[in-house]
């Protein structure tokens, strides 16, 4: 027989299409299909779905229910339907049956155990493998840790397997198999499977039966560095480890007399062999085009129409995170005062480090997930922060500790109890997005000589690396000339409680942390005179006056937190004061239209109470929804401010400045499409996938989750870990791509994403919509299949609302692109 | 004074009683319908108990007992309603209804917009109807009707998720422990209707010198009251050998897992303990036994709580070890202490449960500022080999969750399995045989040799329990398990009926509700074959997703023929029993054997047809590991 089994190229395919979600305190966004991305979308959606049974669209009712809702629009339905045969394809599209069973490929082999054997192996095994892997990988949980911790996985398992008494198996020749050091998969798989050309198929529907646990060891076998307390399991060994728990089973229940279940197989497809687009593969494309279209529609119609904002001789300008969640807070910051100038752009600012808390041996990274950043950021303060929460303290499982615990601190917990469901407050137990840093502690941002390291990492930066750092950021927003004497650097984090997702709540360009220091750092960096006359020299000239001044918005609570305000002129704090007002008023607007989407919460209170409700539910420990993140995200505006300035967008879009005019032959465009379409794309793609498939591709309801060794979550105690987002996030999301809108010339455009094969791949399969427009023409162009063609717009009339508040607080749904004022 | 009392106590029963019943009608949209009428009716439970808990505290603390009415009455046998009112009562009531008023309220929010918000609250009132009940039972006979809406509220709420593979398995896997618990109650009620002959009432056990008296007659049979009344206690508070099942509870939203599976439904067993303390203060043995039990669960959970590595089965194991101590305390006659411990312990694990998707954050900035490798723990300074295998043991749970199977599900599995040999018409045949003659001998019971009367019963009780057996274990047709369920009943009317004092109405009375919910459950399976393609009990077919309404009538269908209290088959049920002679042991073992087959397999067809990862892929299904 050939060899047609190659391990290393089946481990790395396994790899590649297994969930690639890192343990929960690094949770980072990305397209949960990455796996399928060198298809184009609509192909790479029927493929996995094929293959392993994923629903990768609404269901055909919702789509109906849609059009029937006017949400999807009819000319622009008709726009996609093939001319050549319309009436057949309307019939398919409104009215035909479709049968949306799903029949995967995936588990074919496996589910013969069953079927032929009568034996359900997963019964056996999977309880038992999960038990063991979450103990091996518990990062605190457990108070007697897995015994052997310095072995890989399986030399830990024979390890004490040759050195206990009793075993996790139950008959003789698994035990025998794990004591042989020589062990190879592939006597494992001659056992259980038998036919060398099936290992690989054997090997996919036995990892893909619990995609959670086999994701999260592949993720760790390659990066070991990923836990705290680390631990070093290989995906090989792991998988060896599965195949003796149902040798094991198998001997158990017939004894070692059964055939390999190669031998027995019948009527299996090839898992990776071609694929048939079907009918309703198309009915599905149509409407998903459609309905994308009809929103990017009404936006793009929105930019075209909308008044002309000038920007002139601006009072103040403010310097926020791409983020979606800060679209609308920045409206109502420049709604607030005609000589407001808001930008954005990646909130890392565009200073890459580690940071370092006082009192802590380790350190975060503060950058987007794929830089390797060479400097760190250390934090001085005067003490380290301790909360304590007795009722997290092991001691309190224990026997005798316990039993004084229950007698004393147990009434304790019922008042506590009582408090929390009547009188929510900021507690111990919540994640606040001040607990990153002190608000008072000095940074040590400045390496006078680039001389002063920490293995490896330059404490700081040079003065030479702050002039590049700050002056990539202003060319890259185009804010080179007008500036304002106060320029507010605005991260972002998130405040929640009970909320094992919190990561995924902060900001996404600092690896899911806030951007607090970040923001200290480009305004000390800003502020920093020998850096301000290297800057002239480079031609930005900024003036003595202007002063950079650092700020944290909690997007859960509507707060903001100002750093470093002392050094401030006294004339720039006279500003200050006023600026503060404007921003307290706008946060409490801010608060109100995001409280719309919060059924529970009454909406039409005044703002500042509306304001008070909203605060309260980020520390409700009874609340799922301390805020509703990304959900709906639809957009990424690429262009200056005043492109898209004045228009209401619902806090669908991702926001990032840039003026072409800076930057004509897109240089500094390549670097925030880099950015954009791996980070936007990717939270977009995952809201989607976790939307349309909220039981294989997201979490399920969050309700029931345990954590599991605090690395992930499952439902219950014997369940696979859970991948994607829980309900409560997706839940109002409208599954649609990303539309990026770029302003500048289509040509330089392509040619930009052009010069970058990762970046181009993700435009080039559509899995974001790319278009352009034309500073000159005013015209747009829309890209696909690798060119630019123009878009022609049916012109519509944009609607004028005067009264924000009471435009948004009369509906909990998506609402229209209009133009607005306060 | 006694009037007002009476009044009260009424009152806290049928106010839980009516806001269920009103709960079941508030349509499934109307989010704060529900929660309001489930809040404020708790909540003023948790009011009138305070104020009524004062008025009588002021009056002295004295015991109320109200007979009620008796349900039905025969010669000797009375089955009446009886409730109670004492200090125990008093501590299980305020911890009860505050805790569950607070969870209420906490759920309020916390279910906002969740698939199943209606039948969260529907579930959560019917069980705490059932905790009233049982706080406030006055007789066995009571008490058991609670103890069953409790366990079926139980299965309910852990298969909340009922769309997924493992909530469901594990609530069966719940259910079948808590009907081995309500076997110890049937047989104790058997038992103590030969023991004082009579319905007791609790009341009545607090008179020392009655109760002395009647066991030293009886000391054996005191014995094994006393153990049954230890294997429903322990089978509720997951003390060994039951433990395993607490873990696995925590399948539903997790503040339901807190209340119920944190605190209330898991110290109802210290409430039995506490509750008939009397009955077994005086019999050494098992005073003693229940003390070493107690020691030795509250050690070994400590020691599987210590390697868990999930946040809930780390809290579930720290719960049932400090419910060994109570068992403990218990038994050393501590009794305030061990209500003081039982409601710091409800009240502690409650709140634990409730924040613990917080640990994450919590403990990964502890680690980030505090973190030290490798942290010594006891178990480090012992021999390694030593180490080893108490670590393997106690992350196998020291074996529990198999224990059931291999000693009881899976030998009754492989009696199923031989019968599976049979082609179904022998076994019609078989059965049909059974039954006929059954009824043609006892025509002649007058006529035959008394030896042949004492044994006959026998002979068919154990005949029933046979085509139960095979009524669990059928894989493929649905009528065909109910009928046979059905069956079971019939063979176990046979046998009683052999016994003097047979009474036609007895039988009536016990097989009217089995009869009406077979046949109604039929009708639902033909209305459902006629949609579906394809229906068999070989896998769980998820049919609630298109047929809710189906679902419900089958699901009561199910209790009925399981003899649930919401029937005449009930007090059949405990009818039957009071007909077993007290040396009948084999007739009294199978046919509680019967009933707890007869409960499983019931519901097993309900999960079957009904629940578990629809079998229709067109919408959203979970994997079956998750």
């Amino acid at each position: 027989m050939k060899n047609t089994f190659q391990l290393e190229k089946v481990v790395e395919k396994l790899s590649h299409y297994l969930p690639s979600q890192s343990p929960l305190k690094d949770f980072i966004h990305h397209n949960t299909l990455h796996a399928f991305q060198h298809d184009s979308f609509h192909e790479g959606l029927k493929k996995s779905s094929e293959l392993f049974g994923y629903k990768t669209y609404l269901q055909l009712s919702e789509f109906r229910q849609l059009y029937q809702d006017a949400k999807i629009n009819k000319l622009l339905l008709n726009r996609f339907i093939p001319s050549e045969d319309k009436s057949h394809w309307t019939t398919c599209l409104l009215e035909k049956d479709y049968s949306e069973q799903t029949n995967p490929r995936i588990g074919e082999l496996r589910t013969q155990w069953k079927s032929q054997y009568k034996i359900d192996l997963d019964n056996f095994t999977h309880s038992t493998l999960f038990r063991i892997t979450s103990s091996y990988l518990d990062q605190g949980i457990s108070i007697w840790n897995f015994p052997i911790k310095d072995l890989g996985f399986l030399a830990a398992m024979r390890h004490l397997e040759s050195n206990g008494t009793v075993s996790f198996f139950k008959k003789r020749r698994a035990k025998e198999l794990l004591k042989n050091t020589e062990l190879q998969i592939e006597d494992c798989l001659a056992i259980l499977v038998g036919k060398e050309d099936l290992y690989e198929r054997y090997l996919f529907d036995q990892q893909f039966a619990h995609p959670g646990y086999s994701g999260m060891v592949s993720v760790l076998s390659a990066d070991a560095h990923a836990l705290i307390d680390e631990r070093q399991i290989d995906f090989v060994d792991w998988i060896i480890f599965e195949c003796l728990l149902e040798i094991d089973a198998l001997d158990a229940h017939f004894g070692e007399i059964w055939m390999p279940i190669g031998q027995h197989a019948t009527d299996i497809r090839t898992l990776f062999g071609p694929i048939e687009m079907t009918e309703l593969d198309e009915v599905k494309r149509i409407w998903q085009e459609a309905y994308e279209w009809t929103y990017y529609n009404e936006v793009l119609n929105g930019l075209k129409e909308k008044s002309v904002v000038e920007e002139k001789n601006p009072e103040l300008q403010g310097i926020f995170c791409i983020d979606d969640r800060e679209c609308s807070i920045r409206r109502y910051i420049e709604e607030g005062h005609p000589g407001v100038q808001t930008f954005g752009t990646a909130g890392f600012f565009g200073v890459e480090f580690y940071f370092q808390p006082y009192g802590s041996t380790f350190r975060t990274k503060v950058c987007p997930a794929p830089v390797t950043p060479k400097f760190l950021i250390k934090e001085q303060a005067k003490k380290a922060k301790s909360d304590k929460e007795y009722h997290f303290d092991t001691r309190s499982y224990g026997l005798a500790f316990g039993w004084i615990l229950t007698h004393t601190m147990g009434f304790w917990s019922a008042l506590k109890l009582a408090l929390a469901i009547f009188k929510p407050s900021m507690n111990t137990v919540a994640v606040s997005s001040s607990g990153h840093m002190h608000s008072d502690s000095t940074l040590i941002i400045e390496n006078t000589d680039g001389q002063v390291t920490e293995d490896g990492l330059s404490i700081g930066y040079t003065v030479n690396e702050m002039t590049d750092r700050i002056h990539a950021l202003l060319m890259s927003i185009g804010l080179n000339q007008a500036f304002a004497p106060l320029i507010y650097v605005v991260g972002h984090g998130s405040s929640s409680s009970n909320n094992t997702h919190y990561a995924g709540y902060d900001c996404g360009a600092c690896s899911g942390r806030p951007g607090s220091v970040n923001a200290r750092v480009i305004s000390h960096i800003g502020n920093h005179p020998i850096v301000r006359q290297k800057l002239k020299e480079r031609g930005i000239e900024i003036p003595e006056s202007t002063q950079f001044v650092p700020v944290l918005h909690d997007t859960s609570r509507d707060e903001f937190t100002y750093f470093d305000i002392e050094p401030l002129s006294k004339r720039n704090k006279e500003r200050h004061q006023v600026n503060m007002r404007l921003f307290d008023q706008a946060l409490d607007f801010n608060a109100t239209e995001r409280s719309r989407r919060f059924v529970v919460m009454n909406s039409r209170k005044a703002v500042n109470k509306v304001h008070e409700n909203v605060k309260l539910r980020s520390v409700s420990l009874f609340e799922p929804r301390p805020e509703l993140n990304h959900a709906t995200n639809t957009l990424c505006i690429v262009g200056r401010r005043s492109f898209s300035r004045g228009l209401f967008l619902d806090r669908r879009s991702f926001l990032n400045s840039f003026d072409y005019e800076v930057d004509p032959d897109g240089s500094y465009l390549l670097g925030i499409l880099n950015a954009v379409a791996p980070v936007c794309g990717g939270i977009n793609l995952e809201y989607y996938f976790s939307r349309v498939d909220n039981q294989k591709l997201g979490a399920g309801t969050k309700l029931p989750h345990n954590v599991m060794g605090l690395i992930g979550v499952a439902n219950g105690i014997d369940g696979d870990l859970r991948t994607g987002l829980p309900s409560q996030m997706i839940e109002v999301h409208s599954p649609m791509r990303l539309l990026v809108i770029v302003e500048h010339f289509p040509e330089v455009v392509l040619k930009t994403i052009q010069s970058n094969p990762s970046t181009y791949e993700w435009f080039l399969n559509s899995w974001v919509n790319l278009v352009a427009f034309h500073p000159i023409e005013k015209q747009f162009y829309q890209f696909s299949n690798g060119v630019f063609t123009r878009y022609d717009l049916p012109q519509e009339h944009l609607v004028y609302i005067d009264d924000a508040m009471k435009f948004v607080t009369n509906e909990s749904e998506n609402l229209p692109v209009v133009e607005l004022t306060l | 004074m006694e009037l007002t009392f009476k009044f009260f106590i009424h009152f806290f029963i049928l106010l839980p009683f009516v806001s269920f019943l009103l709960s079941l009608f508030i349509p499934k949209k109307k989010e704060n319908a529900l929660s309001i009428l489930a809040y404020s009716s708790v909540g003023l439970q948790f009011l009138v108990s305070i104020f009524f808990t004062y008025q009588w505290a002021s009056h002295g603390f004295h015991e109320i007992n109200l007979k009620e009415f008796s349900v039905y009455q025969n010669g000797n046998y009375d089955f009446y309603l009886d409730f109670y009112f004492d200090k125990l009562t008093m501590v299980y009531l305020l911890l009860g209804s505050s805790l569950t008023f607070l969870i209420t309220i906490y759920s309020r929010y916390y279910l906002h917009r969740e698939e199943g918000y209606k039948r969260f609250f529907n579930t959560i009132l019917f069980f705490f109807l059932g905790f009233i009940i049982i706080i406030f039972a006055g007789n066995l006979e009571t008490m058991f009707i609670g103890w069953e809406v409790l366990g079926i509220s139980s299965f309910l709420l852990i298969a909340f998720y009922r769309d997924r593979y493992l909530p469901v398995k594990n609530a069966i896997k719940v259910f079948s422990v808590y009907r081995i618990g309500d076997v110890g109650i049937i047989l104790a009620m058997w038992l103590s209707h030969h023991l004082w002959h009579e319905n007791i009432s609790f009341a009545k056990l607090h008179n020392a010198e009655i109760v002395h008296d009647h066991i030293m007659q009886n000391s054996l049979v005191g014995l094994a009251i006393a153990f049954m009344f230890y294997i429903s206690a322990a089978a509720k508070s997951a003390q060994l050998p039951f433990s395993s099942w607490l873990p696995r509870a925590m399948e539903g939203p997790t503040p339901s897992s807190a209340i119920f599976y944190g605190s209330l439904s898991v110290h109802i067993g210290a409430f039995l303990m506490l509750r008939t303390i009397h009955f077994w203060e005086n019999q050494i043995i098992f005073k003693v036994f229940l003390i070493f039990s107690g020691l030795l669960t509250a050690i070994i959970a400590t020691f599987i709580s210590r390697v868990q590595s999930s946040i809930k089965s780390q809290i579930a194991y720290a719960s049932i070890a400090q419910i060994g101590l109570i068992f403990m305390e218990i038994a050393l006659g501590w009794e305030v202490f061990a209500l003081v411990h039982i409601t710091g312990n409800a009240f502690l694990r409650t709140y634990q449960l409730l924040i613990s998707p917080s640990v994450v954050s919590y403990k990964i900035r502890e680690q980030f500022y505090h973190f030290k490798r490798k942290q010594a723990t006891l178990e480090d300074s012992w021999p390694k080999r030593f180490e080893y295998a108490f670590y393997i043991l106690n992350l196998k749970e020291w074996n529990l969750d198999n224990l059931m199977y291999t000693i009881l599900w899976n030998p009754l599995k492989k009696i199923g399995r031989n019968w599976q040999i049979l082609n179904f018409n022998y076994v019609f045949y078989f059965i049909g045989f059974v039954i006929l003659s059954g009824l043609i001998a006892i025509q002649f019971r007058e006529q035959m040799p008394a030896i042949l009367r004492h044994q006959l019963p026998f002979f068919f009780a154990f005949s029933g329990f046979l085509i139960v057996v095979k009524a669990y274990t059928e894989k493929d047709s649905v009528r065909k398990s109910l009928t046979l369920i059905m069956l079971n009943h019939v063979a176990i009317a046979i046998a009683i009926s052999f016994n003097e004092h047979y009474d036609f109405m007895h039988n009536l009375w016990y097989l009217s509700g089995i009869l009406v919910s077979w046949f109604v459950g039929l009708m639902v399976i033909n209305y459902l074959r006629k949609r579906e393609e394809w229906i068999s009990l070989d896998q769980f077919y998820g049919h609630v997703y298109e047929h809710p309404k189906a679902g419900i009538i089958f699901l009561i269908c199910c209790l009925g023929l399981a003899g649930f209290p919401i029937s005449p088959s009930f007090i059949g049920e405990d009818l039957i029993f009071s007909h077993i002679h007290e040396d009948q042991i084999g007739l009294a073992f199978f046919t509680a054997l019967s009933l707890v087959i007869n409960g499983l397999a019931t519901v097993r067809i309900y999960a079957r047809v009904f629940l578990g990862p629809h079998i229709k892929t067109y919408h959203e299904v979970a994997k079956r590991s998750s």
